[in-house]
């Protein structure tokens, strides 16, 4: 228990501290996949579906090290079992819903590799979350990941009619905007104490 | 085996890092890291020297595992290596300055989901002897400090008027705080980034001015 209210929790995770533009985990989608608008809304419920099920993945081994106490296990354990969970999800959602299989896409395997699902199980961890603080938690990280992707990929949708020179094409330009966004972000902050 | 490459002569695979492939510069690949520690110049170099560390160790157990490890997981046994050697530096930092682990925090941990280091296993170090891939990390990994330096010297000359925590202006500077918070790493990445580019089209525009008439292969 860590005795902050949920909705603090939810409101610290996707505004104050948004894992894209305050703490630059996810970058590389965000950089990737923000280029249309559709994309970025569907990689960003793909990344809230799995940063929960990680989440209480995570819960899970973290309790289970403390009891056999091996704490420098964590990473390995986590990362490895944050991947086959990727996997097993795939492998459900293919089977259940090949509808829902084929608008995720690529998204899903890639996001194995994305540092805002380790980072996440990193952080639940380190501010000792209780069960249900874990949950609001990875929702209020996703959605914070899809705010962010979405927002980004709108200024980008219409940075593509504007006439720029050569040199600030490409992720140059997208880093800039990144950066106005986060300083945007920041008028967030306060908001949650 | 027929994936392996000739060894070329050393040089290249460690130069090729530092410059014409540099990680951050030119692959934009570990940003996470780059952008999230470099605040101050210690820190960048403490996070690159770590991120070399796990670079070389991952490059050269992968190397001389080549062999062994079968096609289909070999990106599971990639990331466990890898992932082994954050443990080790994670422990070391701690060991050495508390002060420093306290201020770079999870983001030692993240150093196994940096893209950069998994890239490398799976393009080179899997694919090349051990001396190679040694040296291709060494190169990379260098390329890599290089990089997080150069964005963490300037966030915090412009920051805080200092450089390694030591004041290089007189009293009166007031530091741009925003190059201190996140968005001064995305600008000052940007801002490397717009540098690189111009320098880069100005020596191809030279170039194709310097060629004789008729060989340039049109396009402008």
């Amino acid at each position: 228990m860590s005795g902050e209210p949920l909705w603090a929790i939810f409101v610290n995770a996707s505004l104050i501290n948004n894992f894209v533009l305050a703490y630059f985990l996810g970058l590389c989608p965000f950089l990737g996949v923000s280029g249309k608008l559709a994309t970025a809304s569907r990689m960003g419920g793909a990344v809230t579906f799995v940063m929960l099920v990680s989440s209480v993945c995570a819960f899970g081994i973290q309790r289970a090290l403390v009891a056999i106490d091996a704490p420098y296990l964590r990473l390995i354990s986590f990362i490895a079992v944050i991947a086959s969970t990727v996997q097993l999800v795939e492998m459900f959602v293919k089977k259940v819903s090949p509808e829902l299989f084929r608008q995720l896409g690529i998204f899903l395997p890639l996001i194995t590799t994305n540092c805002a699902i380790l980072g996440l199980a990193l952080f639940q961890t380190n501010k000792g979350y209780d069960f249900v603080e874990c949950l609001v938690y990875a929702l209020g990280a996703g959605a914070g990941f899809t705010l962010a992707l979405v927002l980004m990929a709108g200024l980008r949708e219409k940075l593509e009619l504007a006439s720029l020179p050569d040199v600030v094409r490409g992720a140059a330009l997208s880093l800039v905007l990144a950066g106005i966004l986060s300083i945007t972000f920041m008028g967030f902050a306060g908001l949650g104490s | 085996m027929s994936d392996e490459s000739v060894p070329t002569p050393g040089t290249d695979e460690f130069v090729k890092g530092l410059w014409r492939e540099n990680p951050v510069f030119v692959q934009v690949l570990g940003m996470c890291p780059a952008l999230a520690v470099s605040n101050t110049a210690r820190n960048a170099l403490a996070m690159g020297l770590a991120t070399l560390f796990v670079l070389v160790g991952s490059n050269l157990v992968v190397s001389s595992l080549r062999h062994f490890v079968p096609r289909q997981v070999r990106i599971a046994t990639y990331i466990l290596v890898i992932a082994t050697f954050v443990t080790v530096v994670d422990y070391a930092i701690q060991a050495i300055s508390l002060d420093l682990h306290k201020a770079l925090g999870a983001f030692i941990s993240l150093i196994v989901v940096n893209c950069l280091i998994l890239g490398r296993a799976e393009a080179f170090a899997s694919r090349n002897h051990v001396g190679t891939a040694l040296l291709d990390a060494l190169g990379m990994g260098t390329g890599f400090v290089l990089a997080l330096l150069s964005l963490g010297a300037v966030r915090e000359i412009l920051g805080s008027g200092s450089l390694f925590g030591v004041p290089l202006f007189h009293e009166g500077f007031q530091g741009w705080v925003v190059m201190i918070l996140p968005a001064g790493g995305f600008f000052t990445l940007a801002g490397w980034l717009l540098l690189f580019n111009w320098l880069r089209e100005r020596r191809a525009t030279r170039l194709a001015a310097l060629e004789p008439v008729g060989a340039t292969g049109g396009g402008r």
